[in-house]
């Protein structure tokens, strides 16, 4: 029963690396271009505020699908463009991360905007009458107290993302989802099986992860 | 007059300089990026309006393919929501049962479901389908969408049901017990029918979820929704029109999804506002900051409704 459980047939452990890959490297990227979006957001240039907010509004009310097969079709098919890699297979894991990097990062914004209104605004007031300037409140005073109050909602965004990568097996990327559709096609007596196998993975993946950031949110969270 | 923000300081003859310099920079750079995209779009000669014609000005590839399409997504995402309401209020008030042997199940399906991603669900749906029924062909991917979405977004609901009851008043409760109400009155007849309106805003954010995830449907399991049919439209075309074949389905997503946003925040603004009810209100931002195993940590419960 367990017969197609072969490492040689089909690549369980590496279907799942690839999804830890996704994650990771668009985690990373999220963050930064999440980080940036919200400087904007909030900056005193309006022509930053309103980019930041209208690329907000039209990046969430598209469906991930949609930017995902984008990314692969339109850049690199129609228009040529690739970040990296050689064959077609690496090139649609790098455009999915840019995909997932585009989409998740309007949700770090809206939680970091979040935190940077949980900070008392005595905190900026005092920042300010220090003579500090716009980079140096936000970067210096706010947003560190900011991120610490929003480990949480960051780490849920996080574990969104996880669940998100899935999506890449449209466009071909070998990870776990691509996996258990050519699973269940081929091992047709056992889909039961190899649906709570690959449920189990999601589970073993987000679950800890949950936990452990929970922890980490109350550790570092500014008492007040 | 007062600072625009708390962040910076009114802007005096100096700051509004630089305030133009910066604008005239970023401006500089976005028209960079735009100039670049369009040197590529040129280059692929996809700036052709025959490119754009078919999505842009033909009537017929919306008659035929997008707007059959944007209906199948409309039943799709309709169809879930209307089964996992039920489901959901099913197991958010199971998992608050006094009874532990009726709490403990209801909450580990909830966080198994919340934690497995909804397009495994779907794929399995569709194979289990394939093998265990005689669905015909032709209407299994609905099925399988459906029933991947309803798995899914149940549990969801039923966390948003059980932070609807738990944002009612307390003295609901007390009320109902005091003249005497049996547990299963007062949620049947008092904290249930308040907790749906409070929920109001909460489920009409969710389907924008819900509409986002039904192009999985199409891209995967190839069910004829909006995304689905947008790729038709385009091989019909003669296949080289993708930028205008995603453009103009973006633009359908954003149009229906911007305007759920803003019927939810309108009706949450509005439940505020109302001196009618009890005020209690489930916000939108619920059921996007929902992830599995955060609230047995206690990293966030119920009071994210008011962010």
């Amino acid at each position: 029963m367990f017969d197609f459980l072969d490492p040689q047939e089909y690549d369980l452990l590496g279907a799942f690396w690839v999804t830890v890959q996704l994650t990771v490297y668009s985690a990373i990227g999220s963050l930064i271009w999440g980080t940036i979006l919200v400087g904007m957001r909030v900056s005193p240039v309006p022509m930053m505020r309103g980019f930041a907010s209208a690329y907000i509004t039209l990046v969430r009310n598209t469906p991930l699908t949609v930017i995902i097969v984008a990314c692969s079709l339109v850049l690199k098919d129609t228009l040529g463009f690739t970040i990296a890699g050689e064959t077609v297979e690496d090139q649609n894991f790098w455009l999915a991360i840019l995909g997932f990097v585009a989409y998740t990062s309007t949700f770090v914004c809206e939680s970091l905007r979040a935190g940077i209104n949980t900070v008392p605004v005595g905190q900026a007031e005092a920042a300010r009458a220090l003579g500090l300037g716009f980079n140096q409140v936000l970067g210096i005073v706010v947003l560190p107290q900011a991120f610490r109050s929003v480990v949480a909602p960051l780490s849920s965004v996080l574990i969104a993302l996880t669940k998100n990568t899935t999506v890449a097996s449209a466009i071909g990327v070998a990870e776990a989802a691509w996996l258990m559709k050519e699973m269940t096609e081929n091992e047709s007596d056992a889909i039961l099986l190899v649906f709570a196998i690959f449920a189990l993975g999601f589970v073993v993946l987000t679950l800890p992860t949950g936990l452990l950031l929970g922890w980490v949110s109350r550790k570092v969270a500014v008492k007040r | 007059m007062s600072a625009p923000s708390v962040l910076y300081d009114q802007p005096g003859p100096r700051a509004k300089q630089r305030n133009i310099i910066y604008t005239v920079l970023f401006v500089a750079v976005l028209a960079g990026v735009l100039w670049w995209a369009l040197d590529l779009m040129n280059d692929a000669g996809q700036l052709e309006w025959v490119k754009w014609e078919p999505f842009f000005a033909d009537g017929t590839t919306w008659t035929t393919y997008l707007l059959p399409g944007l209906q199948a997504t409309a039943i799709a995402a309709g169809l879930a929501m209307v089964i996992a309401l039920p489901i959901g209020a099913f197991f958010g008030i199971a998992r608050m049962s006094d009874h532990r042997a009726v709490r403990a199940p209801a909450g580990i399906v909830v966080e198994f479901f919340r934690a497995v991603p909804v397009l495994l669900l779907m794929v399995f749906a569709n194979e289990a389908y394939a093998l265990f029924t005689d669905i015909e062909r032709d209407v299994r991917p609905l099925y399988a969408v459906v029933t991947g979405l309803v798995l899914y977004n149940a549990s969801v609901l039923a966390e948003v049901v059980r932070a609807g009851i738990l944002a009612l008043p307390k003295g609901q409760t007390e009320a109902a017990l005091a003249v005497g109400m049996r547990k299963g009155q007062l949620m049947t007849n008092v904290l249930l029918p308040q907790s749906v309106t409070a929920m109001l805003p909460a489920i009409v954010s969710q389907l924008v979820v819900i509409v986002k995830d039904t192009a999985l449907g199409g891209a995967i399991l190839g069910y004829a929704e909006l995304l689905n049919e947008s790729g038709a439209a385009n091989s019909n075309a003669g296949g080289t029109s993708t930028i205008a074949q995603l453009t103009a389905v973006a633009i359908v997503y954003i149009i229906v999804n911007a305007a759920l946003t803003w019927l939810a925040s309108w009706l949450e603004r509005r439940m505020r506002r109302s001196k009618k009810s009890t005020g209690a209100v489930v916000g939108g931002g619920m059921v996007e900051e929902q992830a599995p195993g955060m609230h047995l940590t206690g990293g966030r419960s119920g009071e994210s409704g008011s962010a």
